[in-house]
């Protein structure tokens, strides 16, 4: 590789280095995702000068037609659908990393030659990994834009068959890297395998740890197109695709914390352990305070000057956003103070509730993080919370018993009134009944729809 | 061990420990739009689509290639464009605009 094309790549890993350090930060980060794209066209361009002629017209047309698709996308997918249109993202590019590593394998097979150890290693990493990103990405989509597989899909003896799909496809990647019996169909073979072993690692998760898996995937491709820069010998794979892996574990590691579902429990929790949910008959028996949204207003318009607004998964899945920031401007025209609590994982991914409210025009200066609202709630009057349950559990701060025992939850126990627009007295997704519907005296119960529940609210409030 | 090939683990650590470094402390806010970003860097395997598209081999391989670039350049293009249109919705309301 000649001394002009490292150099450029070199710039381009440079490039990809301070754009994420510039998405760091709400001011620059428009910045940064500009810079991380210009190292992008620099890479690519590059490239194509080791390219004949000939080659130009196919690499033309196959770029024309991938970025035909990928803007198209891009631009029509709403805010709400973000996190699947990630996840579809990502997975095209495990796929794009799997097929280089076919077609490197069948370059070395048709050649007769051995390559090296390393070289033969890093391609099996890649078919292996990126077959399991792209599938288990596809799943994920599928999931989330509720085409198929929805919920937590299983079946008996899953565990079983992911270990015995697992061994197959590395047994059949190691009979191709040992030059074994038709070693390029056993390569086949393996892709094959680890495409269902991602379809079957995705499939028992549930819609809520989706934004979980789908940075781990993020993760796993950043990873797989590592290996396959070891495959090429090109510096920039290698540290474009090591940057991912590593940002993105860390971020995989900080959302499965702030969620307190590790992350070991989520690949494997659901395979195995029956869904022996608690017995729901007795819950349903205790008594709460059910209100219509007339009360609601009246609680907030006469008995509150502060409010603090909890938005949560229900509220991103309703896109009821708009709706809640018409909910701060109703009040606000009355004279309240009004904040937005934001757990760090509302909505369907981490940041994702902030760029909803950004879409519905709130200053994001209402926003608050854990850290800095848990003081307030003491001396907050009236606290609305909107389709979310588990972030606000109490139970998570006692009871080591408890699924979610550990997590950090708001603290919305603190303030003098608590107001749910909530479908059902369903648990959230950890399965974990909440206390807080059951204090009569402080808590309001809005059986609703999310979006529905707050244009109800909206509408009352400015009547009242 | 191959020279080159220390120098391509040196940079594998070097560049693991910088991922590691950058993203430690990031406001959640930003998480999605980070996580969107990254996802679109990692579609740098279009250098590596490119090569094997113009590299040798027989038309399989060819065909492997062709595919392996549209992926790649889907992963590259929309990963910046989503990225770009969700940090867009903080740029509304800077510290100038307030509704």
């Amino acid at each position: 590789m000649d001394t002009f094309v490292t150099l450029a790549y070199l710039v381009a890993a440079l490039l990809f280095i301070l754009g994420i350090r510039r998405l760091r930060e709400p001011a620059t980060a428009r910045q940064g995702n500009v810079i991380a794209a210009f190292g992008m066209l620099i890479a690519v361009v590059v490239t194509l000068f080791e390219a004949d002629v000939l080659d130009l017209v196919e690499i033309g047309i196959a770029v024309a037609i991938g970025s035909v698709i990928g803007v198209v996308s891009a631009r029509r997918v709403p805010m709400t659908s973000m996190p699947q249109f990630v996840a579809a993202f990502n997975g095209v590019g495990g796929g794009a990393v799997a097929l280089i590593g076919v077609a490197e394998f069948y370059r070395l097979d048709q050649a007769g030659g051995h390559e090296g150890f390393v070289i033969l290693l890093t391609i099996f990493l890649g078919i292996l990994i990126g077959s399991i990103s792209f599938a288990g990405s596809a799943v994920a989509f599928g999931k989330l834009e509720e085409i198929f597989l929805q919920g937590s899909v299983t079946f008996p003896g899953q565990a079983l068959v992911n270990a015995g799909l697992f061994t197959a496809a590395v047994a059949a990647s190691v009979n191709a890297m040992a030059d074994g019996a038709a070693p390029f169909a056993s390569a086949v073979v393996a892709l094959v395998l680890a495409l269902a072993l991602g379809v079957l690692l995705v499939m028992p998760i549930g819609g809520a740890d989706m934004p979980i898996v789908i940075s781990l995937l993020n993760a796993f491709t950043g990873v797989a197109a590592a290996s396959s820069g070891f495959v090429l010998s090109n510096d920039v794979l290698i540290i474009g695709g090591t940057l991912v892996g590593a940002s993105g574990s860390i971020l995989t590691y900080g959302m499965s914390n702030a969620l307190g579902r590790p992350i070991g429990k989520i690949i494997f929790g659901a395979v195995g352990a029956a869904p022996s949910g608690p017995a729901a008959g007795d819950e349903e028996e205790r008594p709460v305070t059910s209100v219509g949204a007339d009360d609601v207003a009246t609680a907030l318009n006469y008995e509150a000057d502060s409010v603090i607004l909890v938005p949560g998964y229900g509220l991103a899945v309703a896109q009821a956003q708009t709706a809640m920031a018409e909910l701060m401007a109703a009040l606000e025209a009355k004279g309240k103070d009004v904040k937005f609590a934001i757990h760090p994982v509302a909505g369907r991914m981490p940041g994702h509730m902030n760029v909803l409210l950004a879409e519905a025009e709130v200053p994001h200066e209402k926003l608050l993080d854990l850290d800095d609202v848990n003081d307030e709630f003491q001396e907050t009057d009236a606290v609305v919370i909107v389709g979310a349950n588990d972030v606000v559990n109490p139970s998570a701060r006692d009871g080591s018993d408890s699924p979610i025992s550990g997590m950090p939850i708001l603290n919305v126990d603190q303030a003098q009134r608590i107001v749910f627009v909530k479908r059902s007295l369903g648990p959230g997704f950890a399965g974990v009944d909440n206390p807080l519907f059951y204090d009569q005296d402080k808590t309001m119960m809005l059986f609703s729809d999310a979006k529905e529940g707050l244009e109800n609210v909206v509408a009352a409030v400015k009547s009242s | 061990m191959t020279a080159e090939l220390l120098g391509q683990l040196t940079v594998l650590v070097l560049a693991a420990v910088i991922g590691f470094e950058l993203i430690s402390r990031v406001p959640s806010l930003l998480h999605t739009p980070l996580m969107s970003a990254t996802n679109a860097i990692h579609g740098v395997v279009l250098v590596g689509a490119i090569v094997v598209l113009a590299g040798p081999g027989g038309t399989l391989a060819q065909v492997l290639g062709f595919i392996a670039v549209v992926l790649a350049t889907v992963n590259v293009v929309g990963g910046f464009v989503v990225t770009g249109r969700m940090l867009e919705m903080f740029r509304a309301r800077g510290p100038g605009r307030r509704r």
